[in-house]
């Protein structure tokens, strides 16, 4: 790369189209260096700048009483009481799983760490959202391998439990998958640390790992769709070391006691080149640095290299100049790096400095005010095929028995044994015991419920209705455990922007998004955005990851979905039968045809306000929300849960036992009580929808025909899928 | 009695290891850090599980060269008690203070869900508040769990009573570890390590209460 001339050749190799190259010389008056035109090209990448998504971003709302910083930060931050601070947020590494499943998810996982305890925040939970192909396509097989060991081995070895996600297969997902990570962190309220540089003459930081030729435009890597040449990209991924992650999280928390911290920022997508920018630029200063300070692991890297490396476990500081010593003391306690790589200036520019020549000399203000921003065009998703009347080619014991072993709806155990769920010793709901993770707060009663939640193909139906049901979801499954919900932090997966329809699709999700956000007071705090996720021209099914945090005041009043004997099952929330894009219609019926199940956001809240209010009343032993695959699966998970049969009742006349039993209507949960009567009476006084469907007992599921399913038939069937495909 | 957990870069459930402690002794133990290396006056060292140094050579094989693990030695040579678990088994065995080797699980799978252990005899400090033969449960976290002695080190270990702990039904054993062996002792009984994690299962509200009665044991023992 060195010697290449800067030319509208270069840029648009880099990733600029003529118009933002014309910008940037513009901005310059004069030839960019190389140094420089990496620096526009990585700044201005989609990743890095959200230039086709951020007009339509403003329309979601971001605050509530409880929210302390919304979007804009590193993450999100809410208010839990106890004088506590949730920090958290949820980030894609799609491309570089794709192309190199272990490092692109481990660096997923590690990327979204840092985000969390960069301001102030103990990390105390992972999550991650996971969509892969086909299982029959010859490639999933190793991405899931790969991204299971790989979000294994970085989570576990860095001790933060992985306690919560979601698993999806589609075929439009074979040359795409996605990965999305969540990091969940608590921090005393009034103790968080920002980006924002002041001071001018403040020594500027570096710790954590030396910098390699790693992950060089990583960003605009992540910016691009990919062709056939993807294998080709490989070096764009970087390497994870999670043994320095968490020496990094030790030393940072340690520093963070003392008031040697004026601002810090992790340095990911674009490295030292973004950290250095944005703090700089939020807080109104100039920055100049000296790359021959800059600790590196290989010889002879030239400036563009090391302001493009995305080497991963590093992090940037403007520290006071009277507590530096206190904090090299830190860090060579933990044996990281530690080196003062430049200064505050007054000068509003970033200057680079390498070996006695100025490599990079760009003002401020016009990289950031300047960047481009794009209202692209839009178009109207097609609707989906239209759905008559379906007939039952099964029966439900049939049906059940597929759809419960079938790759959407299987025991997820495979993946969850190999993360470390208790690690902190604070796990109060691990993965499969309820709706939500349970994090209890140490020496604290109060605890976390922790979710996410998306269902693509309701979104690709649909997506405006399909993202609204997302966050409909994720309120649920908090509610479902007894939490408040409180605040989501979203991860907006779509195909190429510059396509009228895609772009059209993010209009749509983003719209249904904010009328869920404002119907349920769940606002989003803080997001990302991952553009692009084509291969061959084949986008993915687009996929809003909803991730969603709510707090519960004491850990004790949790409940899970395990069923146990002696109880009434009773059904909250209106049935229509809905089979439109359900699981029944896919594995059963073989079609994805209908608009998926609308989302009645004032029934939702009716419903989830009773629910909840029940559960803290103590009233409800197992409570499970109606999603994937519909009631009769819901039911069947609940008994395998706990181990405890059940006896169910024929549901209305009015519909078909199918369409009660597999229709995917939202806004449902099954309780499982001990005063069936009691809960019914209260339901009708609060308005809310509800019937009982049975009781709990007995070592199978009765059917309401009289068929019985046994536990251990049930289970074979649920727990054979992922095993026999992956390996025991 | 006194309690101390060794902290050894990239060891993770310190924090785990110090609440139960806690709990058992109502007193929390002495975080000690790896550089340190007076461990006088104490009754009990923990060296508990992660991934010191990152486990990039063999686990625990750089965390049993640190200096610490001198005055570890020393503290065991003068009668007093040690528990690894995990991590701290690893390194326990690297060090030369147990014999046999953890090596990588027979499903070269990290491992992380509940076992079921036997208590193999009852009347040593760590188990003495459960009964022999009694089966408990208690959380596994690691990807080299699978122990491993030659046949004539297992027979002494066996016939001396050494083995504490063995995975039992219903769960089994998760690792492959040689003769089911979970946990076990040093020849004056002073010193245990274990896989699993007790920690992590001390408290009704996280699942049970399984591993308290380890860190029962240890508190009655230390304080007769």
């Amino acid at each position: 790369m060195t010697g290449r001339v800067v030319d509208a050749a270069l840029a648009r190799e880099f990733g600029l189209n003529a118009e933002e190259y014309g910008r940037a010389l513009a901005i310059m008056g004069r030839l960019p260096t190389l140094a420089e035109l990496g620096i526009f090209s990585v700044m201005w990448s989609e990743h890095c700048s959200y230039k086709s998504s951020r007009v339509w971003l403003r329309q979601l709302p971001t605050a509530a009483p409880w929210v302390i910083h919304g979007p804009g930060e590193n993450a999100g931050v809410v208010d839990i009481g106890d004088g506590l601070a949730a920090v958290f947020k949820m980030e894609s590494h799609n491309h570089p799983s794709f192309i190199e499943p272990y490092q692109g998810a481990a660096t997923g996982v590690g990327g979204i760490l840092r985000d969390v305890f960069t301001m102030g925040a103990r990390p105390i939970a992972n999550l991650n959202a996971l969509r892969f192909g086909d299982p029959s396509h010859p490639r999933t097989r190793r991405v899931v391998d790969g991204v299971v060991r790989g979000i294994g081995g970085y989570g576990n070895c860095v001790g933060v439990p992985t306690v919560g996600g979601e698993v999806n297969f589609h075929p439009a997902f074979d040359g795409n998958p996605l990965v999305n990570a969540m990091t969940v962190g608590i921090a005393p309220r009034d103790r968080i640390f920002l980006s924002a540089a002041a001071g001018i003459g403040n020594p500027v930081v570096y710790v954590g790992s030396k910098t390699g030729r790693d992950g060089i435009h990583g960003a605009t890597m992540a910016s691009a769709a990919f062709g056939e040449d993807s294998e080709a990209k490989r070096p764009t991924v970087q390497v994870g070391d999670p043994f320095t992650e968490k020496l990094l999280i030790e030393a940072c928390l340690e520093l963070m006691a003392t008031d040697a911290i004026v601002a810090i920022q992790d340095m990911g997508a674009a490295g030292l080149t973004s950290s250095s920018v944005e703090m700089a630029g939020k807080g109104g200063v100039g920055i100049l640095l000296d790359l021959d300070a800059v600790p590196q692991r290989e010889h002879g890297m030239t400036a563009y290299e090391m302001m493009l490396s995305e080497s991963q476990e590093r992090m940037l500081m403007v520290l006071r100049p009277d507590r530096q010593d206190v904090a090299r003391a830190i860090f060579e306690k933990w044996e990281l790096d530690f080196a003062v790589i430049g200064r505050l200036t007054d000068t509003g520019r970033i200057v680079v400095r390498h070996q006695g020549r100025i490599e990079a000399d760009i003002p401020l203000a016009p990289l950031a005010d300047q960047a481009p921003l794009y209202h692209r065009p839009t178009a109207p998703p097609p609707p989906p095929p239209s759905l008559g009347a379906v007939a039952d080619p099964a029966g439900l014991e049939a049906a059940l028995l597929r759809l419960i072993g079938c790759p959407d709806l299987c025991s997820r155990a495979w993946i969850w044994d190999q993360y470390d769920a208790t690690v902190g010793g604070q796990t109060v709901k691990r993965p499969g015991a309820a709706d939500a993770a349970v994090v209890r707060i140490e020496g604290h009663r109060r605890a976390l419920a922790l979710t996410t939640d998306c269902t693509p193909r309701y979104c690709a139906a649909d997506a405006e209705a399909g993202a609204a049901q997302a966050v409909a979801e994720a309120w649920r499954n908090l509610t479902a455990v007894g939490a408040r919900p409180l605040a989501i932090t979203d991860n907006l997966n779509f195909g190429n922007p510059e396509r009228p329809e895609i772009m059209g699709q993010f209009a749509s999700a983003v719209a249904g998004m904010a009328a869920a956000c404002r119907a349920l007071d769940f606002p989003v705090v803080s997001g990302n955005v991952s553009l692009y996720n084509e291969t061959e021209g084949r986008s993915i099914l687009p996929t809003p990851a909803v991730g969603g945090l709510g707090v519960l005041d004491d850990a004790a009043q949790a409940v899970g979905i395990a069923l146990r004997p002696g109880l009434d099952l009773v059904l909250i929330g209106a049935t229509a039968g809905h089979l439109g894009q359900s699981l029944w219609l896919r594995e059963i019926a073989g079609q994805e045809a209908g608009s998926p199940p609308p989302v009645d956001l004032a029934a939702e809240r009716r419903a989830g306000d009773f629910v909840r209010a029940r559960i803290l009343a103590g009233a409800v032993a197992a409570c499970h929300d109606v999603s994937d695959g519909g009631l009769l699966v819901a039911v069947a998970e609940m008994a395998l849960a706990g181990d405890a049969g059940c006896r169910l009742e024929a549901g209305p006349p009015n519909l078909p036992p199918h369409a009660f039993w597999f229709g995917e209507d939202q806004g449902r949960y099954v309780l499982a009580v001990a005063d069936g009567a009691a809960l019914l009476a209260a339901a009708a006084a609060a308005g809310v929808p509800a019937q009982r469907i049975g009781a709990s007992g007995g070592g199978g599921l009765t059917l309401p025909g009289g068929a019985t399913i046994s536990l251990a038939t049930l289970r074979r069937a649920h727990e054979r899928f992922l095993p026999d495909w992956l390996g025991d | 009695m006194r309690a101390a957990i060794i902290v050894f870069p990239g060891i993770n459930r310190e924090r785990d290891m110090a609440i139960a402690l806690a709990q058992s002794f109502g007193r929390a133990p002495r975080m000690v850090w790896h550089r340190d290396s007076d461990l006088d006056g104490l009754d009990l060292v923990v060296i508990p599980g992660g991934f010191s140094y990152g486990d990039y050579l063999r686990c625990g094989a750089m965390a049993a060269q640190s200096p610490v693990m001198q005055a570890v030695r020393a503290h065991a040579a003068r009668g007093g008690y040690v528990l690894g678990v995990c991590n701290g088994f690893q390194i326990l065995t690297e060090a030369g203070m147990l014999p046999g080797a953890l090596l990588r699980n027979a499903g070269l799978r990290f491992v992380s869900r509940d076992c079921h252990l036997r208590v193999e005899r009852a009347d040593t400090a760590f188990t003495a508040h459960y009964q022999r033969g009694a089966v408990f449960r208690a959380p596994t976290a690691h990807g080299d769990g699978n122990y491993f002695a030659d046949a004539a080190t297992l027979d002494r270990l066996e016939g001396e009573g050494l083995v504490a702990l063995r995975y039992a039904p219903p769960t089994g054993n998760p690792n492959g570890s040689v003769r089911d062996i979970a946990g076990i002792l040093s020849p004056n009984l002073r010193v245990l390590g274990l896989m699993p994690h007790p920690e992590d299962l001390v408290d009704p509200l996280l699942g049970g209460a399984d591993g308290r009665p380890l860190f029962d044991s240890l508190a009655a023992t230390l304080a007769a």
